[in-house]
């Protein structure tokens, strides 16, 4: 069993928790992540690894409550505690070398994107941090991106939080006033990071996009993660989950996250459903 | 006077039409009577052939003598001095092609049911003898063992006879590889696999689950860190292979691994849990396997219609001949001689966002004809020309085997492996580097659990020596 030692509301559907996992606190590294399943009768699913404390011996997840997994998730709390936490898996996030970078994230995107800029910051490199939200009571993290990068631009769809639009206009604004970046690392919603991608593309930059399809074991072993890169099937568990977001087929992608989506509704539905009763 | 019955004694079945729709056992075993009768079948012959045809050398014609006179803990105990999963083995194991096709009662009529009657030992014993075995005394020496599928119990709990104290490390949460992960439950029930892993831990053996060498720790850190003195990989052959045709990751398409899972180790087709599975009626497996006969299986307690489609003939099936005729008994299709070419997937040109678009709804596939036989000795399949058609499918899955899994060799600094990636072991298992062995599937590609018992429990020996040479 893996402790939760803390938990905080980032916003009404997004869930921070620090997870006692010594094991993986000890290896992870920003772009990596780890399975989870919450009971004996829950799912494996993947989320990024948001931090880590190698000394406390702790992971940090953020997640979005999309699911009945992350339904059943949200509902624990503090002193509980979740049957299986497994990782670091997939390969870390390439840092070295960069000197100056544009970190694109979307959402609870965010949450990934954040470890990443920080990492980047750390090892001084400029970092240029595009974050954007559907609207302001749904914005994550704005102090620490504000904290671990040069310059931040935020956007949102309704223009309550920073500027109205998309992050691809703040990125496309970035790259048409003459900043040079040797990379893009962009995380959030595949059709974000669909757009991202062909943004960055004109402008022949450089692109890793992060990944986040549907796992069962997360070792390679199932195939269910599967995606389309350079005309290529690649496993996202194993191989990425970071591609490079030039190569990615994105509506393959797309289609392909859309598989359970009547279940995983359904589900969720059932396990609100229960938990209102517990209420009651 | 032995039995000079030409023919097995049957073994009690659930009905087809029953089991088809349920996942329960579909062998239920010999009564003690049937096993008895069965057992006097065998002629105690002086060759003894049916031993040089078992992988782990079961002394064979002994432990079924004691059968034939009623003594089945005495028979448990022959077993278990060479097999550690006897009640895995009895039922998984592809007999005609081992013991049961060496025997000289099978020259003249059918073998004597040496997997039946093992099977029978083992489940007399799980079901009347608690008493777990006895820790051996301790030798003072720590190895590691990565994974717990058939190989690495087998290694874990010969060592741990041996007094060692053996850790396994396990990547999913619950501990047996294939025989939780793959193999049904109709065919294998998990309770099984739980036992045979009870009785390793009385032994001594501590099974770490959630932890994947190569991620969470390198084999490197489990010698240099974390004491342990020799390691043994018997990691599989993790990873599925496709065919590389057109609409492979159309939704719908499945590795067989994938679906398998989903219904094994989560249970999928449970209600109340969270994992999901396919509602497909029509689904069509690829490939002539074990694992396509169990994807088939399971799609039809699914409730699907299931065609089986193999580029050779029946008489060419992989599988176990006992799960082809299952299959068939079930009301599965085979479509032999006929191979896949492309998936074609669904699309509504007036609705971008109908939900249908990118599913699976029809498989092309060509027929085959058989010509020479090529470098396995089967004869070589050749396409027909202008034979193409389609069968309606909305669920495909790919059971075409594996292959090992990249993620040790690449965190292993010396690790030699073959070019399609099998890692390179001396006869007793041992690797390029020192104290490091490996056996099973990582070494040989997909094979059997037998064989993989076997090469755990060979490198066991190996490790042994190893550690006591090393020691002396």
């Amino acid at each position: 069993m893996y402790t939760i030692v803390k938990k905080e509301i980032l916003n009404p559907t997004v869930v921070r928790m620090v997870i006692d996992a010594p094991a993986v606190a000890k290896k992870a590294q920003p772009g990596q992540f780890i399975i989870l399943r919450t009971d004996e009768e829950g799912e494996r699913i993947p989320l990024t690894v948001a931090d880590y404390d190698r000394e406390k011996g702790t992971v940090s997840i953020i997640f979005q409550i999309v699911g009945a997994t992350t339904e059943k998730l949200s509902h624990l709390n503090e002193g509980d505690a979740v049957c299986d936490f497994v990782g670091p898996l997939g390969r870390a996030t390439h840092t070295e070398g960069l000197k100056k970078v544009a970190v694109v994230g979307g959402g609870v995107g965010c949450a990934i994107a954040l470890p990443v800029a920080k990492k980047l910051h750390e090892l001084g490199c400029e970092v240029h941090s595009v974050i954007g939200f559907r609207t302001r009571d749904l914005v994550i993290l704005e102090k620490e991106f504000d904290e671990n990068s040069t310059l931040v631009k935020k956007m949102s769809d309704d223009g309550t939080f920073g500027e109205k639009g998309l992050v691809t206009d703040a990125l496309r604004a970035l790259i048409e006033s003459g900043e040079k970046y040797d990379e893009v690392i962009t995380i959030g919603p595949l059709i974000m990071m669909k757009f991202v991608c062909a943004l960055t593309k004109e402008h022949s930059i450089k692109t890793i996009a992060s990944m986040n399809p549907i796992m069962i074991d997360g070792t390679g072993m199932c195939g269910c993660c599967r995606l389309t890169v350079g005309g290529k099937t690649l496993f996202a568990c194993v191989d990425g989950p970071e591609f490079d977001g030039h190569l990615i087929d994105f509506d393959e992608a797309i289609a392909r996250s859309s598989q359970y989506r009547e279940f995983e509704e359904k589900k969720r539905e059932e396990t609100c459903n229960l938990f209102k009763k517990e209420v009651q | 006077m032995p039995n000079m019955s030409l023919k097995k004694n049957p073994m009690p079945s659930q009905e087809p039409n029953v089991r088809n729709s349920n996942f329960e056992e579909v062998a239920l075993g010999y009564t003690p009577e049937q096993a008895i009768d069965e057992a006097q079948r065998c002629l105690n012959c002086k060759t003894k052939p049916c031993i040089s045809g078992c992988p782990v050398k079961i002394r064979i014609p002994e432990f079924i003598a004691e059968v034939a006179k009623g003594n089945f803990d005495a028979a448990y105990d022959i077993l278990s001095q060479s097999t550690c999963l006897p009640a895995v083995c009895g039922r998984v194991c592809p007999q005609e092609n081992q013991c049961e096709g060496k025997c000289v009662r099978g020259i003249k009529g059918e073998p004597v049911a040496i997997g039946r009657l093992e099977r029978f030992v083992a489940d007399y014993h799980n079901k009347n003898c608690n008493n777990l075995p006895e820790k051996p005394k301790s030798c003072g020496h720590k190895v590691a063992v990565i994974g717990s599928g058939p190989a690495g119990l087998a290694c874990a709990g010969e060592l741990a006879k041996r007094g060692y104290a053996v850790t396994v490390f396990e990547a999913l949460h619950l501990a047996g590889g294939v025989l939780v992960y793959g193999i049904p439950e109709f065919r294998l029930p998990k309770s099984i696999v739980r036992k045979e892993i009870e009785g390793l831990k009385a032994l001594g053996v501590e099974i770490v689950t959630n932890t994947v060498i190569g991620r969470t720790f390198s084999i490197d850190e489990l010698i240099n860190e974390q004491g342990f003195e020799s390691v043994f990989i018997g990691s599989g052959a993790g990873l599925p292979k496709f065919m590389g045709i057109p609409g492979e990751n159309l939704k719908g398409v499945f590795s067989a691994n994938e679906f398998l899972t989903r219904i094994n180790l989560m249970k999928a087709y449970r209600d109340g849990v969270d994992t999901p599975i396919t509602d497909a009626k029509n689904v069509v497996v690829v490939g002539g396997g074990n694992v396509a006969m169990d994807a088939a299986r399971c799609a039809k307690r699914l409730g699907a219609n299931v065609h089986i489609v193999y580029r050779r003939s029946m008489d060419e099936l992989p599988a176990r001949h006992e799960e082809v005729e299952h299959a068939i008994e079930e009301g599965i299709i085979f479509k032999t001689l006929c191979n896949p070419v492309e998936i074609l997937g669904y699309n509504n040109p007036d609705d971008r966002r109908d939900p249908k678009n990118f599913s699976v709804c029809d498989i092309k596939c060509v027929e085959m004809e058989l010509g020479e036989p090529d470098a396995s000795g089967r004869r070589r399949p050749i396409v027909k020309e202008n034979s193409d058609f389609l069968i309606d499918a909305d669920c495909v899955i790919m059971a075409l085997g594996t292959s090992p899994n990249p993620l040790i060799k690449s965190t292993t600094d010396g690790l030699e492996t073959q070019t399609w990636g099998g890692i390179i072991t001396d006869e007793g298992g041992l690797t390029s580097r020192e104290g490091i062995y490996a056996g099973g599937d990582a070494v040989t590609g997909a094979a059997t659990v037998i064989l993989a018992m076997g090469a755990g429990k060979n490198a066991a020996e190996a490790i042994d020596r190893y550690i006591s040479s090393k020691n002396a």
